[in-house]
């Protein structure tokens, strides 16, 4: 039981049901789609950027609680950030999540609380994907989808 | 039942006692089989059909005594009908090959199911792509049943195969196969039939069912990984060409002409899983010792029990619900991701499986992403169904 309430903490189970930034904004000039082609997760990400600076940013999507709570701590921790700083939060993400990150070494914050995934390898997959597509959209001139090759699975 | 015969079962996870309710992925293994693999590496292997000396001999007589135990285990007519591949997908992939790329042309069709599993689809589809074939589909109805007045009136002059699975692994449907058989063959449609999920739990005899090809793994009837089976009528597998090319497969090589062994060594090219046979061999014989209808009837009780209790929990939705169902039980919870549900059930101790169980087109008609599936073995208990329910509970403990 005390594994299972690591990584179900009141937080993530509150975002779950009541997820923050969710739905699309008119008019984004950044956004990707994210795809989990093994468990059908699916998160669709919309943002405007400018000045290097992410001014707006929603989320809509399918999937687990942990990956549709992950998504929208993610857009609040990024809201109003530098881009750069959202990178930043990308990599220690991804970093805690697979356990080459101590969490306490970093600059995640509430964040912390998807550390416990690491434990559970299935579910890596899941908390990473909506921080895969954040990447993908600030990176890209275009949508992307992050199926398929780039899909963040073995080795992470 | 015969429990003990399973070590891992006793395994703890997370602290708690493992309840493996993943079956119909893979069933575990017993002694008896383990044993069998053992005494084959320790005292019998060599390889097969090659050398003259007593290990070589000592290793092709086990391979080739399994063959005929899977024979009698299908009641097939001869065991020349009866090749080793690597697993269901493997006996699919052959039969598209050898029989599909050198009969079937531009125009023909092929009726698969809505259930099937992406085995039974995707190598269809690489052949439809390749040749300009249609694949038409096989409707069902809400709980999961074929429309068999549908199924009839897919047939045609362009009609050329049937594939279709005997018992559907994301629902547990069994198929009216038989008679759907029988109807293919009015209309001179020969059928393959995907027995994955039905040969492990209920008897099956390729005559009475009189199917032309029958393909299933043995990983998931209690014998290991890496091997499989696919039947043929012999006047079908004589007609087919190799799937694949290299030893064993062929009479005489030269560099003018090869010509092919004779079925079912044509297509077994290369050295096979020869302790993998073996071991299936010996899992046929565990199987037939307790007796394919006592499985069949304790794993009846077994998904009765169970359907009934989880009905009871007005925050679950059982997805198949059809009149003839193998033990398996896919599920939704309300408001919870399927994948949420089955974390949550392993820190209990419970294993089973959640996702789209390799069959998309059934997730798809039933709206969902996904399911959590319970699936049953006889060496399953009534307790350990208790402890599923009771892990159901907790989720909705810890979402509701
Ligand atoms: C109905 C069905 N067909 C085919 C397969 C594929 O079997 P294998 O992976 O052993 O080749 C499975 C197993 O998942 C199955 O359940």
């Amino acid at each position: 039981m005390s594994e299972m309430r690591a990584l179900y903490q009141e937080v993530i189970l509150d975002h779950n049901k009541k997820p923050r930034n969710w739905g699309a904004i008119d008019g984004a000039n950044r956004h990707a789609e994210g795809h989990n082609p093994l468990c059908g997760d699916h998160v669709k990400l919309t943002m405007n950027v400018a000045e290097g600076k992410i001014e707006s940013i929603a989320f809509e999507g399918v999937g687990c609680a942990i990956c549709k709570a992950s998504a929208s701590m993610m857009t609040g921790a990024v809201k109003g950030k530098p881009v750069e700083e959202a990178d930043l939060l990308v990599e220690e993400f991804r970093g805690m999540a697979t356990g080459s990150l101590d969490p306490e070494q970093s600059h995640l914050g509430r964040l912390k609380v998807f550390a416990g995934v690491r434990d559970l390898p299935s579910r890596v997959k899941c908390a990473i994907l909506p921080w895969h597509t954040l990447h993908a959209a600030l990176h890209s001139e275009e949508s992307v989808s992050t199926e398929g090759a780039s899909d963040p699975v073995p080795g992470e | 039942m015969r429990r003990e015969d399973f070590p891992i079962l006793d395994l703890m996870v997370h602290g708690k006692q493992l309840v493996y309710l993943d079956n119909a992925a893979s069933s575990q293994m017993p002694q008896q089989v383990i044993d069998r693999l053992v005494h084959y590496q320790n005292f019998e292997h060599a390889n097969i059909h090659r050398g003259v000396h007593y290990l070589s001999d000592m290793a092709t007589t086990a391979y080739e005594g399994a063959r005929e135990k899977v024979r009698k285990f299908l009641n097939a007519k001869e065991s020349r009908e009866i090749v080793f591949t690597k697993g269901t997908t493997e006996a699919i992939n052959l039969v598209m090959h050898g029989y599909g790329r050198k009969f079937l042309k531009e125009g023909d069709e092929i009726i698969l199911s809505g259930l099937e599993h992406h085995a039974n689809i995707v190598p269809w589809q690489m052949l439809a792509q390749e040749k300009g074939i249609r694949i038409r589909v096989i409707p069902m109805n809400d709980d999961g049943e074929l429309l068999q007045e549908e199924f009839a009136k897919l047939f045609n002059a362009n009609t050329k195969l049937l594939a279709l699975t005997h018992v559907s692994n994301a629902l547990g449907t069994v198929n009216p196969v038989k008679e759907m058989i029988a109807h293919a063959h009015r209309m001179n449609v020969p059928v393959l039939i995907d027995g994955a999920q039905a040969a492990p739990h209920h008897r099956v005899d390729v005559q009475d069912l009189d199917c032309d090809f029958y393909a299933f793994s043995g990983h998931k009837m209690c014998g290991p990984t890496g091997i499989g089976i696919l039947y043929g009528k012999a006047e079908f597998l004589e007609k087919m060409q190799p799937y694949q090319g290299g030893g064993d497969m062929i009479l005489s090589v030269s560099f003018e002409k090869t010509e092919y062994n004779v079925i079912p060594y044509k297509f077994e090219a290369g050295t096979p899983p020869i302790a993998a046979a073996i071991g299936l061999g010996a899992a046929i014989d565990y199987l037939s010792e307790i007796g394919l209808d006592v499985i069949e009837a304790k794993e009846k009780e077994l998904l009765d029990y169970a359907t009934e209790k989880v009905k009871k929990l007005p925050y679950v939705r059982i997805i198949g619900t059809a009149k003839k169902k193998a033990a398996v039980l896919s599920f939704e919870i309300e408001g919870v991701h399927p994948h949420d549900v089955g974390t949550i059930l392993d820190t209990e101790g419970v294993a089973i499986r959640t996702g789209h169980h390799c069959a998309q087109p059934v997730m798809q008609r039933f709206c969902v992403p996904a399911t959590a599936r319970a699936s049953f073995a006889f060496y399953n208990t009534l307790e350990e169904v208790d402890k599923l329910v009771a892990a159901i509970e907790k989720v909705q403990e810890v979402f509701g």
